[in-house]
C-alpha cells in the first residue's frame, strides 16, 4: 500500500498533465498552473526541510566530535544568527511593521558585512585556480586538445587589446580570421551546434526518465526497495 | 652541461610552484584596479540586439527584470542591471523588479539605492518602477506567473497591497509585459525564463548571465531570445552601446568597462601561462623522445 498509492498518484498526475498540454479545454485548462501553485507551496516548505537537515547533519557532527566539528559550530551559529535577525526583525526601523531588510536592520548589516564579502571571496578564488589549471592541465597532447586550446585562446584574447592588434591588419578577404570575428564565429557556430546537441540529448533523457516515473518503472524516489 | 642546464630550466618551469601563479594573477588584477585602467569594447551583435529591443519599445512599456543571482556574481551581473535599468528609465519604460533567488532581492535593492534613487529621483515608486522582491518556486513560480501574476505577488516588497500601485492595475499575467530580462548566474535563471515564460507565453525574453554560462544560451538566440549579455564583457558592451546613444552616461555608466581592465590583464596572464605550459610540455616531450 505504501508503494502502490504514490505510484498510482504519479501515474494519474503525469498522464493528466501531459493531456493538459495538448487539450486547451475544460477540465484541463489551468491545471498546469494549479499544480504549479502546489509546487510553489511545497517549495516554501523545502526551506524548513533544508534548515532541519542542516541542523541534523551539523549538530550530530558536533555531538560526536567528528572531523572538523568546530566548523559546524560556526555554521550552526551563523544559521541561528541570520534566522533570528530576520525573524525577530532586530534593529528594523519601525519595529514589527518595518521591512526586515531595511537600512539599520541587523539582517542587512550581517548580509552586507559577512555574507556578501564571503561569497564574493569564494567566487573570486576561481581566477587563481583557473590560472593554475591553465598552466598545468591545458596542454596540446592530442588533436582534440589542440583544437580546444586554440578555441580557448581566441575566446580569452577576444576582449583584450592584444586580440585586436594581433590580427587587425589582415586583408579584407581574411577578416574572418580577425580574433573578434573568429571569437563570435566560435561562439555562434561550433559552440551553438555542440550546445544544441547536448540540449536535445538532455531533453530526450528527461522524456525517457519522466516516462519511467509515470509508468512506475523508476521507483527510487519512493525510498529503499521493500515489500508493501 | 648546456643540455643539463636546459633540462633543469624546463623542469623548473614545468613544476613551478602554484603560489607564483597565484601571485602573478593577483598582481595582474590589482595593478589595473589601482591605476583605474578601463577598456571599452565595441558592442557585439547579440548585445546590440538587446539594446535595440529596449530602444525600440514605445515609452511606458513594461519591462520585468528578474534578479536571479547572489553576491558571488555581483561584479558580472550588477553592471548589467545598472546599464539596462538606466536605459529603460531613460526611455521612460516602467520597470518591475523581482527575484527567483533569495539573494536576488538584495541585489535589486542595491540597484534601487545606487541607480534609481540617485540618478532618477523624479521617477515615482509604483508608477515608474516597483520592487516586488523574491518568491520561492523557481520555474514553478514562472509557470504560475504566466497565468496569474497577482495570485503570487499579492503585495510589493514592503508588504503594501499590489493593487494600490497604478503600474500594477493592468498586470494580470506575464503576457502583459513587453519584455522580460533575466539576469542570472545559474538555476533558475535566463534559461528558465525562456523555457517557461518566453516560449509558452510568446513574450520577448532577453538576459544577462555570467561568462561561464553564456555559451549555454547561444542556441536560444535570436528566435527564442532577443539578445543577451555574456559576463562582464557583455555588460561592458551594453555600456558602450548606451554611452554611444546617450553620451550623458559616459561618466556614470562605466563600471563594467572599468572592471574589464583587471579581467583583460588576467586573461593575458592566463594566455601567457598556457603558452609557457605548452612550450615546456613540447620541449619535455622532445627530450624524452630523444633519449628513448
Amino acid at each position: 500500500m505504501k508503494r502502490t498509492v504514490p505510484l498510482v498518484i504519479t501515474f494519474i498526475v503525469g498522464l493528466v498533465l501531459i493531456a493538459a498540454m495538448f487539450i486547451p479545454h475544460w477540465p484541463f485548462t489551468g491545471l498546469d498552473s494549479k499544480f504549479s501553485i502546489f509546487y510553489d507551496v511545497i517549495a516554501v516548505f523545502a526551506f524548513i526541510l533544508g534548515g532541519g537537515n542542516l541542523l541534523k547533519v551539523h549538530l550530530s557532527r558536533i555531538q560526536n566530535r567528528r572531523r572538523d566539528w568546530k566548523y559546524s559550530i560556526v555554521t550552526v551559529s551563523g544559521f541561528f544568527l541570520m534566522l533570528g535577525a530576520g525573524l525577530l526583525k532586530i534593529g528594523v526601523p519601525g519595529g514589527w511593521t518595518g521591512d526586515y531588510q531595511a537600512d539599520g536592520s541587523l539582517l542587512k548589516y550581517l548580509y552586507d558585512a559577512t555574507f556578501q564579502p564571503l561569497q564574493a571571496t569564494m567566487f573570486s578564488l576561481l581566477a587563481f585556480f583557473v590560472a593554475s589549471a591553465s598552466y598545468r592541465a591545458f596542454r596540446a597532447k592530442t588533436k582534440e586538445a589542440t583544437i580546444l586550446l586554440l578555441a580557448a585562446f581566441v575566446i580569452l584574447l577576444r576582449p583584450t587589446p592584444l586580440g585586436y592588434y594581433l590580427t587587425f591588419w589582415l586583408p579584407k578577404p581574411l577578416q574572418f580570421l580577425h580574433i573578434p570575428n573568429l571569437s563570435t564565429w566560435i561562439m555562434s557556430v561550433p559552440n551553438m551546434a555542440g550546445q544544441r546537441a547536448i540540449m536535445i540529448g538532455i531533453a530526450l533523457g528527461i522524456v525517457s526518465a519522466s516516462l519511467r516515473l509515470i509508468l512506475g518503472i523508476e521507483r527510487s524516489y519512493l525510498g529503499t526497495e521493500g515489500k508493501d | 652541461m648546456a643540455e643539463e642546464e636546459k633540462l633543469t630550466i624546463i623542469e623548473r618551469l614545468g613544476a613551478v610552484d602554484r603560489r607564483y601563479v597565484f601571485l602573478l594573477i593577483a598582481i595582474a588584477v590589482i595593478i589595473p584596479l589601482v591605476l583605474h585602467y578601463a577598456t571599452s569594447i565595441p558592442t557585439s551583435e547579440i548585445v546590440q540586439s538587446l539594446f535595440d529591443k529596449i530602444e525600440s519599445l514605445p515609452g511606458g512599456s513594461r519591462i520585468l527584470i528578474s534578479f536571479d543571482y547572489g553576491p558571488s556574481t555581483v561584479p558580472e551581473n550588477q553592471p548589467m542591471a545598472n546599464a539596462v535599468t538606466r536605459h529603460a528609465l531613460e526611455k521612460s519604460h516602467r520597470i518591475y523588479l523581482m527575484a527567483l533567488w533569495p539573494t536576488g532581492s538584495r541585489q535589486s535593492q542595491q540597484l534601487i539605492d545606487e541607480i534609481i534613487k540617485v540618478e532618477f529621483p523624479d521617477k515615482v515608486y509604483g508608477v515608474d518602477w516597483i520592487h516586488l522582491g523574491y518568491k520561492a518556486g523557481n520555474q514553478g513560480l514562472i509557470n504560475t506567473l504566466l497565468s496569474d501574476f497577482k495570485g503570487m505577488y499579492t503585495t510589493d516588497m514592503s508588504g503594501k497591497p499590489i493593487d494600490s500601485f497604478p503600474m500594477m492595475k493592468d498586470i494580470r499575467t506575464l503576457r502583459d509585459f513587453d519584455l522580460i530580462i533575466g539576469l542570472g548566474s545559474g538555476f533558475p535563471g535566463t534559461k528558465e525564463w525562456i523555457q517557461f515564460a518566453g516560449d509558452p507565453g510568446d513574450i520577448p525574453v532577453g538576459g544577462g548571465t555570467t561568462a561561464v554560462m553564456a555559451p549555454l544560451l547561444y542556441p536560444y538566440y535570436p528566435k527564442q531570445m532577443v539578445g543577451f549579455m555574456g559576463g562582464l564583457q557583455g555588460a561592458a558592451e551594453y555600456e558602450y552601446a548606451l554611452v554611444k546613444k546617450y553620451p550623458k552616461y559616459a561618466k556614470r555608466s562605466r563600471i563594467a568597462s572599468t572592471t574589464m581592465g583587471p579581467q583583460v590583464t588576467a586573461h593575458l596572464v592566463i594566455v601567457a601561462f598556457i603558452i609557457l605550459g605548452n612550450i615546456t610540455y613540447l620541449l619535455e616531450r622532445r627530450r624524452k623522445r630523444k633519449y628513448r
